[in-house]
């Protein structure tokens, strides 16, 4: 069985780290009795790149996301964000978080959804129009400031999600399976706005994904976990080049990596059958 | 086209006619003023023409102007005929009145199914049907009250109400004054407002949320009869102990509409707020209460009846000699049953104002709720 835990890079600067889990786990009291979502997880991520985790359904890749985010607290273990607890960083806005589906407030427009943070954070009224126009312009959303939510298609909602989350700029943004919900087409679309954008950005970025093309595209780091209890069974640095047009999904490399996501997917499983 | 096929309503409109032409006279012999018989042949020739007419038409507007030309002119005849014959109506009277009622009954039908494409003919349209229903209603009250001498004191026609209405403008106005202007608002204003703030504090304090809202709870179960006494000796003859009622009554449904809005935001939301460590008022007034508006505004329209009948009922139980309530109690007893339907439809048309403008302003304000913009959620 591969269970060979790959000890965050012992090179790494630890000045860089933005996340740094050790033996993280969290089990949950349910009625059903306990259950183990995160169990001895060993994690460092490094400011600026770009981290995917992904695993089946209840492999905690989403329970540790909202560790991360201060919205579940670990039994065990310690993690710290910037140095700090998952709670002194919520306080100090220290991530911008993307949900599964766009989560925008269907009274207000576009614009005032983006601005929502900057309203709670407290920023003039001229500080919040730059960071809206800034942002709408990073996600291509210009022109659509007056439209409600509903008025949107859903790639363009999840857009306006994603610029709500940059509003703030925040240096670590948490995105937990925003394409999920989307068609094929537009997720190819949006996977390479990501990707210029966290180019552009320089931003720390967590993802969580069940799509192995996705993953692979998009991360500096794919981290395959696997469920029951919810562990990290395989972490794998990208070879790929930071220039990623979507044809490189066709490399051999790209391949390569790709099958060995699915390798560690399916070493996490075996002993289920 | 829909009007091509032959309707029943018009098919059996005609064999009403057919039938009433066969029993005639309209009217008992011993009437005063009997009908012409060139007026009958002009109502069965209003109700028959178009019947046929309509059959023949081929746009389901014409047809249906038709009928409701019809229709209308053949009830007006029938009524203004029967002035001087009250209780003298036969069999023929009443089956050309249903005759007439059928094809208007058709006219609405046929409007119904137009699907107009101008937005102004659309809500002139949406208006123009329950309009010709709710006129029928006073055509078929008014010809039967007359037509059959329906005792004046068991129902009034509405053209008396009508009258009675017109000739008392100052003491209804005076009644409105007192019973909506004083008891209603205040009590409504009084009663949501503490509802909705006792919901917040009930929110913010799980003691009084476990407390409270079992005893609100029982609050809501007492009988408004029983209560009403109790306030005329707390609070005077006067206006204020109407109000006491009314602040008794719509608190409660909105406390409870107000606690479960509270709720109806949804998780994921919720998260999004504590990520960007918003305070519980922050949070309070960008995402809960927008969400619990359309509870909020559910609540308002529930008060807004219960609040009138509230007052109304109050004030059977002593009151100054004004108010709506007080009128109806006190005419009743003198047998004049025209202002007791007077009061009764300044209180309906009153209410319905008052129902309608909290829903417009329920429109305008939750205009992104699924149930108003018609999408999708």
């Amino acid at each position: 069985m591969l269970m060979t835990v790959n000890q965050a890079t012992a090179t790494s600067v630890e000045r860089n780290a933005v996340v740094e889990a050790r033996q993280l786990g969290l089990t949950f009291q349910t009625n059903d009795g306990p259950v183990r979502a995160l169990s001895d997880v060993n994690l460092t991520i490094n400011k600026g790149e770009f981290v995917s985790f992904i695993g089946p359904s209840g492999c905690g890749k989403t329970t540790f996301l909202r560790v991360i985010a201060d919205l579940e607290q670990p039994t065990e273990g310690t993690i710290s964000i910037n140095g700090m607890t998952p709670e002194q960083a919520r306080q100090a806005r220290a991530y911008g978080y993307v949900f599964q589906a766009a989560a925008l407030f269907p009274w207000r427009t576009i614009e005032n959804n983006v601005g929502l943070p900057l309203e709670i954070i407290g920023l003039s009224k001229a500080e919040q129009q730059a960071r809206i126009k800034r942002t709408m312009d990073l996600v291509n959303l210009t022109g659509f400031e007056k439209k409600y939510p509903w008025q949107l298609s859903g790639g363009m909602q999840q857009r306006a999600s994603i610029a709500r989350a940059l509003a703030f700029d925040a240096d670590l943004l948490l995105m937990d399976e925003p394409f999920g919900a989307l068609d094929e087409i537009v997720r190819d679309h949006l996977n390479e706005q990501l990707l210029r954008l966290w180019r552009q950005t320089n931003k720390t970025i967590c993802f969580v994904t069940h799509s192995i093309p996705e993953a692979v595209y998009l991360s500096t780091r794919i981290v395959v976990m696997s469920p029951r209890p919810g562990r990290v069974t395989d972490v794998i640095e990208s070879t790929l080049p930071a220039e990623r047009p979507l044809d490189i999904r066709e490399s051999p490399e790209f391949l390569a990596i790709a099958a060995r996501v699915r390798d560690g997917l399916r070493a996490g499983h075996s002993y289920e059958d | 086209m829909m009007n091509s096929k032959p309707s029943w309503q018009v098919g059996l409109a005609l064999v009403l006619c057919a039938i009433a032409m066969a029993t005639m006279p309209m009217l008992a012999n011993e009437a005063v003023a009997p009908m012409s018989s060139g007026t009958t042949t002009l109502v069965i020739a209003l109700i028959a023409l178009p019947a046929v007419a309509s059959f023949a038409m081929f746009s389901g507007l014409a047809s249906a102007a038709v009928l409701f030309i019809g229709a209308h002119g053949a009830a007006w005849l029938l009524i203004a005929n029967i002035s001087g014959n009250e209780g003298m109506a036969r069999m023929p009277f009443f089956l050309l009145l249903a005759a007439a009622w059928l094809l208007a009954w058709r006219c609405v039908a046929l409007l119904s199914a137009i699907r107009p494409l101008s937005k102004q003919v659309r809500t002139f349209l949406r208006l123009l049907i329950p309009a010709i229903f709710g006129a029928w209603i006073l055509i078929i009250w008014e010809a039967v009250t007359r037509g059959a001498g329906v005792p004046f004191i068991l129902l009034p026609p509405p053209s008396a109400i009508a009258a009675r209405i017109g000739n008392s403008l100052p003491i209804l106005a005076a009644d409105v004054r007192q019973t909506i202007f004083k008891a209603v608002l205040f009590g409504y204003f009084v009663g949501c407002a503490s509802g909705f703030v006792v919901a917040i504090l009930a929110d913010r304090v799980p003691f009084l949320r476990r407390g409270l809202l079992p005893i609100g709870n029982m609050v809501s179960a007492l009988p408004i009869i029983g209560v009403a006494p109790i306030m005329v000796i707390w609070f005077g003859f006067e206006w204020q102990s109407k109000a006491a009622v009314v602040i008794i009554m719509t608190f409660f449904p909105m406390l409870v509409n107000t606690v479960a809005g509270l709720t109806a935001s949804g998780h994921m939301e919720r998260d999004l707020m504590r990520t960007y460590a918003s305070n519980y008022w922050q949070t309070l007034f960008k995402l809960r209460l927008p969400a619990a508006a359309p509870f909020i505004f559910n609540a308002l329209k529930i008060n807004s009846t219960l609040a009138l009948i509230g007052a109304i009922v109050a004030e059977f139980f002593g009151t100054p000699i004004v108010g709506m309530g007080f009128r109806i109690s006190t005419e009743i007893g003198r047998m004049n049953v025209d202002m007791v339907w007077a009061e009764i439809a300044v209180a309906a048309l009153a209410g319905s104002v008052f129902y309608g403008v909290v829903a417009l302003i329920e429109r305008a304000t939750t205009f992104w709720h699924p149930s108003v913009r018609g999408g999708r959620a």
